[in-house]
């Protein structure tokens, strides 16, 4: 039997210690009426077996789909080195670092990776990682509302609708009353936020840039949010975030996303490594796991997990959040990736990134039919006004080979002529050359069935 | 902060550890397409290292782990078995790893294939009807089942606020129920380290929207009466939610979905060999009744009439999303793979095997060591070290002079209700040499306490750092090197 190393003799000298005759007798506080007395079924393969379905089954999906789509998980290159570490058994298979003497490996990077994270976002502190940005967005407006004491929190439309979908349910039980703050060309509307804002409002939330890849009036907004004391709490991308303002410059309380960008997989979605940050005042009201430096009894810095009180473990139903078990390989590739990558190096991953949507977005604008939904800048997404159906051209250019990005009708019933692309450093002069054919083709078909 | 330890330490301007095309145009004219005011001011601080530098540092760092691979990891509750290398080559397969979670379905058929597949092998070794393997851990399944809970007595027009949870129950259980908005009512075990049945019917009333049972529980020892339980819990109204971290206990052997528990969730990170990161990523599927089935969180991996896979959105009674996609994909794999390999006899066998070898070390250590429990265990047990307490060395000096021995010791200080716990977790994939070099040295340990007890209070002796000082941790915060 695979994994199991007791032989028939191992299991008799066993049993003779423990004194009793077979297995089943340990079991004997099972009472019979609650036992399972049938075989399991499931078969049962080799290795050589299994590898074969799983190559199958990895296989029967479109392997060689170029990849143009986003939504808050990025086709970005991962550099070879990040797998090596990663699967180092002595990351892979340790468990939370309870004994800190034996985890200062795990204990040191959770704290680089938290280093990074302030680094980037211009907060002072932040955790060893959550489930996926979406959950660390709801995990940020729960916090707002146990500090505030308030009910009331603010949801920009333009932020991404699975994140307002997972938010929806996180908040469901703590008595939210969730507001949408509509869209207004790309952005969320401003004036309407004046008069949405009050004094029972627990916190704004935004991100920068947003689904559509639009940029928020983040001053704006943050002076709208304190105005009435309540948190403003901005959703950012940390591959974008080397090349635009730190939230910390502008006014953020809170500071989440989600780090799948930093040489995680796709994985079709998961895992992913939710970030948390904060300014330094809320450090005692944070979800999660947070690493800290100390000394040991000899005078020698090590780290430790800190702040426990604060978690499941000891403060049990007063905790400031149930999360125990997170993300933590995850943060330790993104470790791995921004190190390798570096100031600059994530500088030009953003750059290249900008580089070639900006090239894709001007050659698609120049074909019949196509053009920018909302004409400003944009980073990170784009949103395309397409000729026929944004749901239509992704149906028909997945079987091409191409996955040309997200209909946005999907969520914004108005915005069915509406595709969100986002471009990575990964796509090449020829796959863009190759998307703007099929979506040329797509659209003259459109004229053709209309005449 | 020391010199020289952090990879901020070995940064130096100028230095590179990647390779990326240029840009076409230049930095200046590119940064021109972000509006002035959203720009970013000065660069981050981000390290600048060679790759060469960069792997020697986190090769440094991976060396001063305990690991499953190194050594014995006996943590009660957490399940530390071995981590099969073919699940991480299947979880690595290009089609699975580099596949955008947003592809139409229609594209995407072997991965659905495969999380129907894991679903169906979940509902059998728990007995449950429906599967969601969309909580990304044992926490986030705890939620969701609460939810659930919510969303039955709502529908039923009844506002119901209390959640039964025993008193040797993991911490994320009241945390979850307070995340929720429910109250906790705490229930003591008793004498025989379970919950009776009277105890329960004793609070039990319509406030009441249900019961969290850990089974076996956190002491190692199954809830022999959780059906009648359940029956009092039903009876009232309420739901039973079963917290799995436990199956390995009992896989095979006992079903929950069987006998009256409308609930659960399972850790495929302990049971079912998904690596545990260093803390994460888990995954923490949940099985159902038929009953509470439409209350899942969407989307639903469903088969239309044509048999083909697709993602269901469309759930008016749904609690609604947890994740932004369908949850922890690569270890959806890493569980499959291992469920495969084994099949409904080796997955039997992994339990019976996990539960042999608990019971032996219980039975060669409960002379050295009080044994709060007596009978047998299941898949763990818990020791008290109450006796060496008196001799002035606690728990947690025993813990730090197994480190000594090169192996992780227990979770210690858990479940809240034994003093100076030790719960001792050994798995199936141990062999009996490692038990009784585990056996050798907790007997070594104990001796020492008898006879020069300074030896463990001073422990650990041989780690790469002492004892650290977590309460100066608080107090002088440095959660993030400053600069
Ligand atoms: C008994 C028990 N319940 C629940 C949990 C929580 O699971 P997770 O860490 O996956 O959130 C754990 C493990 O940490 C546990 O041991």
């Amino acid at each position: 039997m695979p994994y199991i190393s007791n032989t028939e003799n191992d299991q008799k000298e066993m049993l003779a210690k423990i004194g009793v005759k077979s297995i089943e007798e340990l079991f004997d506080n099972i009472p019979d009426e609650l036992r399972h007395n049938q075989a399991l079924n499931i078969p049962a393969l080799s290795e050589m077996e299994l590898m074969a379905e799983m190559e199958r089954m990895a296989h029967d999906t479109s392997e060689s789909l170029t990849c143009f789509a986003g939504g808050g998980v990025y086709d970005h290159y991962i550099p070879s080195a990040v797998g090596t570490i990663v699967n180092r058994p002595e990351f892979m298979t340790a468990y939370t670092p309870y004994q800190p003497e034996v985890a200062q490996g795990t204990l040191q990077v959770i704290y680089e990776f938290q280093t990074h994270i302030c680094r980037l976002t211009g907060m002072d502190i932040a955790n060893a990682s959550m489930y996926d940005g979406a959950s660390a967005a709801a995990e940020a407006l729960a916090l707002s509302m146990r500090i505030t004491r308030r009910s009331r929190v603010i949801v920009a439309e333009t932020v991404n609708p699975v994140y307002r979908q997972v938010i929806k349910t996180t908040l469901d039980g703590l008595g939210a009353e969730i507001v949408s703050l509509p869209i207004s060309h790309g952005q969320c509307d401003l004036n309407k936020l004046e008069d949405l804002v009050d004094e029972s409002t627990a916190a704004v939330l935004i991100a920068q840039p947003n689904f559509f890849g639009s940029f928020e009036d983040v001053n704006a907004v943050g002076e709208v949010a304190h105005k009435v004391g309540a948190k403003f709490v901005s959703i950012v991308d940390p591959v974008v975030q080397a090349i635009t303002k730190a939230p910390g410059d502008y006014g953020a309380d809170i500071v989440v996303g989600e780090a799948q960008p930093l040489g995680i997989p796709l994985s079709y979605g998961g895992p992913l490594l939710g970030f948390f940050a904060a300014r330094q005042e809320l450090a005692r009201h944070m979800p999660g796991r947070i690493a800290g430096c100390t000394k040991d009894k000899e005078g020698k810095q090590g780290f430790v997990l800190t702040l426990q009180t604060r978690e499941q473990h000891i403060r049990r139903e007063k905790a400031t959040s149930n999360i125990c078990t997170n993300q933590a390989l995850c943060a330790t590739a993104a470790s791995v990736y921004i190190s390798l990558l570096g100031k600059e190096g994530l500088k030009q991953v953003a750059l290249l990134s900008l580089e070639k949507a900006h090239q894709a977005v001007e050659q698609i604008c120049a074909l019949d039919g196509y053009s920018l939904y909302f004409d400003q800048p944009f980073v990170r997404e784009v949103a395309i006004k397409t000729v026929r159906p944004a749901g239509e051209i992704v149906a028909a250019l997945t079987k091409e080979g191409i996955l040309p990005g997200i209909d946005a009708g999907r969520w914004y019933p108005q915005m069915k002529d509406c595709l969100v692309m986002a471009l990575t450093e990964k796509r090449t002069a020829e796959d863009i050359e190759r998307l703007v054919y099929s979506l040329k083709k797509i659209g003259v078909n459109d004229v053709v069935s209309q005449m | 902060m020391q010199e020289g330890l952090l990879i901020y330490d070995k940064s130096v301007t100028g230095r590179k550890g990647y390779t990326l095309p240029d840009t076409e145009s230049g930095e200046t004219e590119l940064l021109g397409n972000i509006p002035e005011q959203f720009r970013r001011d000065d660069d981050a601080k981000l390290p600048e290292i060679t790759e060469p530098e960069t792997m020697r540092h986190f090769v440094a760092l991976s060396a001063k782990n305990h690991h499953i691979e190194k050594g014995f990891y006996p943590l009660g509750s957490c399940t530390m078995k071995y981590n099969p290398k073919r699940n991480d080559a299947s979880a690595s397969l290009k089609g699975f790893s580099g596949h955008h979670p947003l592809t139409p379905c229609s594209s995407s058929g072997g991965l659905l294939e495969l999380m129907y597949g894991l679903m169906h092998d979940l509902g059998e070794i728990s007995g449950f009807d429906q599967v969601s393997l969309q909580p990304v851990a044992g926490a986030q399944g705890e939620f969701s089942g609460l939810l659930i809970m919510q969303a039955y007595h709502r529908e039923r027009g009844e506002k119901r606020t209390k959640i039964i949870i025993p008193d040797s129950a993991h911490g994320t259980n009241p945390a979850s129920v307070s995340s929720v908005g429910y109250e906790t009512i705490q229930i003591k075990s008793n004498e025989q380290g379970i919950i009776a049945p009277e105890s329960v019917a004793e609070i039990m009333d319509e406030s009441v929207a249900g019961m969290m049972l850990t089974n076996p529980n956190t002491l190692g020892i199954f809830e022999s009466h959780c059906k009648e339980i359940a029956e009092i819990v039903h009876a009232c109204g309420g739901l039973m939610y079963m917290d799995g971290a436990n199956l390995n206990a009992n896989m095979g052997i006992f079903r929950p979905g069987d006998v009256g528990f409308d609930m659960m969730h399972f850790n495929l990170h302990k049971t079912m060999s998904t690596p545990h990161g260093g803390g994460g990523p888990g995954a923490g599927a949940i099985g159902v009744t038929s009953e509470l089935g439409k209350y899942l969180p969407f989307p639903v991996l469903e088969k239309n009439d044509r048999n083909e896979l697709f993602f269901n959105y469309d759930r008016p009674h749904s609690i609604g999303r947890l994740h932004s996609f369908f949850g922890n994909f690569g270890n959806m794999v890493r569980a499959f793979a291992y469920i495969r390999t084994l099949g409904g006899k080796g997955i039997r066998r992994v339990s019976e095997n996990a539960v042999l070898n608990a019971n032996y070390l219980k039975e060669s250590l409960k002379d050295a060591f009080d044994l709060p429990y007596e009978g047998h265990c299941m898949h763990e047990f818990v020791l008290s070290g109450n006796r060496q307490k008196k001799k002035g060395v606690k728990t947690l000096d025993m813990a730090k002079r197994m480190l000594d021995f090169g192996i992780h010791p227990p979770t210690v200080y858990f479940p809240l209700i034994v003093q100076e716990a030790m719960m001792i977790e050994p798995t199936e994939t141990e062999t009996k040499e490692t038990l009784d070099d585990f056996i050798e040295i907790m007997k070594q340990i104990a001796r020492e306490v008898e006879e020069s007890p300074e030896t463990v209070t001073a422990a650990p002796h041989s780690t790469v750092v002492k004892r650290l000082d977590e309460a100066g941790a608080v107090r002088n915060l440095d959660v993030c090197l400053k600069g």
